[in-house]
């Protein structure tokens, strides 16, 4: 007992430093709200400190980043069609929190809604957590033909899932009479989150977002949470028997088969608890943005996010937060807020016009420069540099 | 004695070309079985039906009493059958300790959600898992080198972590091929020790392809000889050096006469 406490303050210094960081600027984000104005305030810097609504789409964004890295940073599987999990989770949303299915009338634990409307409409809560099973299941459902592949062809396939998914959804307004997505319109609005009445009095908690006059505060702050939720689920699956697998997996197949790690099993869960993440994360925006249109569901933003992980650092799950927020802010605000200043100085040049430009030739550059991203994850560092030899059985092409 | 792994009839083609023409095989239960043959003979190719990477094209694989031919590798794995590479196929830029642990996966019952919560059992799980990795390494030889990555270690100490990681998965029968290739003699020599020392104390069954006649003779109970895919022989190692199918397989008719 007396070892064990001794052990534990020998590791006390080197966890405090751990955990300095991450702690000061969880400390930082939650505070943003209550100084981004005075921030904002500054000239010229000022105007290009994100406002807090861009900081919601980036933290969304950033929180897909995150869980594509499971699939791509952690397994190695190139995933190509992201975006069909981040429509999935939009979709429940639309389905289950607003008047789109109007033959029916279903209330549970909605707020800001009058109880007379019809469609079916649940907790935002309920539905974050449908979303990330609804997407989950999808994400399995995807997996298992398409996990047998390796490598390009892998790539390929999922590409076409990515392509299939928004196709069908700007489709299926009429699916033998039945009207599942309402096609090109999109579904909306959508219900915002709250907590009620009852718990609002007891806890404090806020009742609706839609009614309240910090609105956006409160998306933002509901966005961290769920990132950092993220995040802490990511780190501890990759400490974890299933994060050893995944590595094992994608420095060599066959050996990893041979040492009793289920193939299938092991990519698939990687597919699909990413999938999980991208569902929630597609929910929650839909709810923010009170509506889920199909002309969000681009192949761009599959590779908008593969982006942000190879800007990051494939594997790294710091660096995947630092190159979310980085393009997301890009994306959001950033290019506009140059453009801007552009045209001020007598530069007639738009940079959101040649955005994707923009994205290509970072991710270029720092595939010369940096190939290991922003902040590389130890072994990623070691296996760019050297290579790995995932090469096909020798015996194989011998006998 | 019982066999603990029995094949019958067990044929494998590769398009027109027949590897493995219907062997029957036997490793009994806690002998050094050696499979001998020229370069193409088919011994990997056996190796491989017996390890799930190939499915034969004909033939039963029994294991323990369970059919294993066409099954995956994991499963293979998990009844118990544990092997290791002709050429080393490490996880490099892994650790040895993280190695010799996902050689344990299929023993480790921890889930996605416990381990995201990281329950007390978990931890004791993991814990009693890392110990258990060090001593498998302590006795593979490989004491201190819990964290050196694989690829930086020594190619003798490489083949020792590979046998570690395959000791891992806790299995009845152990596969080696070719596992003195490349090795000195000296190491050769302590590698031999090592297997004898496998079926002793630690009670296992073990069927290596070997090309070095001195490990074969010196630590086989039996011995089975392949050529162009069809078993030419099976019996002791001494009888083996006198049979006139195995001379005139290595070195011509001429041998033999």
């Amino acid at each position: 007992m007396k070892a064990r406490a001794d052990r534990l303050l020998a590791l006390a210094p080197k966890r405090a430093r751990m955990l300095a960081l991450p702690l000061a600027l969880i400390v930082l984000a939650v505070f943003y709200p209550s100084y981004v104005e005075s921030l904002r305030g500054i000239t010229v810097v000022g105007d290009f400190v994100p406002s807090l609504g861009s900081m919601v789409v980036m933290i969304v964004f950033t929180m897909m980043a995150v869980g594509l890295n499971i699939v791509v940073g952690y397994a190695g599987l190139l995933d190509l069609g992201y975006v069909a999990f981040y429509a999935a989770g939009a979709y429940t949303s639309a389905w289950f929190a607003s008047q789109h299915f109007e033959d029916v009338s279903f209330h549970f634990g909605a707020v800001g809604v009058r109880s007379d409307l019809p469609g079916i409409h649940l907790s935002i809560w309920l539905i974050l957590i449908l979303a990330g099973l609804f997407t989950l299941a999808v994400g399995i459902i995807i997996g298992l033909p398409t996990l047998r592949l390796r490598g390009d062809y892998l790539a390929i396939v999922t590409l076409g899932f990515g392509e299939i998914i928004p196709q069908f959804v700007r489709n299926a307004d009429d699916l033998g009479g039945f009207d599942l997505t309402h096609g090109t319109f999109g579904i909306s609005p959508i219900d915002a989150p709250g907590f009620g009445t009852t718990l609002s009095d007891v806890l404090g908690l806020p009742a609706s977002y839609q009614q309240s006059f910090d609105k956006v505060k409160l998306f933002y702050l509901t966005a961290l949470v769920l990132l950092l939720f993220t995040v802490f689920c990511s780190v501890r699956l990759r400490d974890s028997k299933l994060g050893r697998a995944w590595v094992a997996i994608r420095e060599d197949e066959t050996a990893a088969a041979a040492m009793g790690v289920p193939l299938m099993r092991t990519k698939t869960w990687s597919y699909a608890l990413g999938a999980f993440f991208g569902g929630i994360a597609g929910a929650f925006y839909a709810s923010f943005k009170s509506g889920a249109f199909p002309s969000d569901f681009y192949f761009n933003i599959s590779i908008f996010l593969l982006c942000m992980v190879i800007l990051g650092g494939m594997g790294s799950v710091w660096g995947v937060l630092l190159g979310g927020m980085i393009l997301g802010y890009l994306n959001v605000e950033g290019l506009a807020t140059i453009g801007t200043k552009l045209n001020e100085g007598g530069i007639n040049f738009d940079p959101t016009k040649y955005q994707f430009g923009i994205y290509g030739a970072i991710v270029v550059l720092m595939m010369l420069f940096r190939p290991t991203g922003l902040i590389p994850e130890r072994r990623h560092k070691r296996e760019m540099e050297e290579g790995v030899h995932d090469q096909p059985l020798y015996d194989s092409t011998h006998e | 004695m019982s066999d603990l792994l029995t094949a019958t009839g067990v044929r494998k083609e590769f398009g027109g070309l027949l590897a493995v023409s219907d062997v029957d095989f036997a490793i009994p239960q806690g002998q050094v079985v050696s499979l001998i043959g020229p370069n193409g003979a088919g011994k990997t190719t056996f190796f491989n039906m017996l390890t799930g990477v190939y499915r034969p094209t004909a033939g039963r694989i029994l294991f323990a009493g369970k059919d294993v031919a066409g099954k995956p590798p994991h499963a293979i794995t998990e009844l118990g059958i544990g092997r290791t590479f002709q050429n080393i196929r490490l996880f490099q830029h892994m650790t040895a300790l993280e190695n010799v642990l996902v050689g344990m996966h299929c023993r480790l019952k921890g889930g996605i959600i416990t381990s995201i919560l990281r329950t007390p059992g978990l931890r004791r799980e993991e814990r009693t898992a890392r110990e258990r990795a060090r001593e498998l390494l302590v006795f593979s030889g490989l004491p201190g080198r819990d964290e050196q990555l694989a690829r930086n270690l020594p190619y003798g100490d490489q083949r020792r972590l590979e046998v570690a990681r395959a000791l891992a998965t806790e299995p009845q029968l152990l596969l080696l091929d070719e596992p003195t290739a490349g090795m000195n003699p000296q190491e050769t020599a302590a590698f031999t020790d090592f297997v004898a020392m496998l079926r002793s104390e630690q009670k296992l069954t073990v069927l290596m392809i070997e090309h070095d006649m001195k490990v074969v003779m010196g630590i086989s109970d039996r011995v089975t000889v392949l050529d162009h895919g069809e078993k030419i022989f099976e019996g002791t190692p001494r009888e083996c050096q006198h049979d006139d199918r195995v001379i005139e397989a290595y070195l011509g008719k001429a041998a033999t006469q």
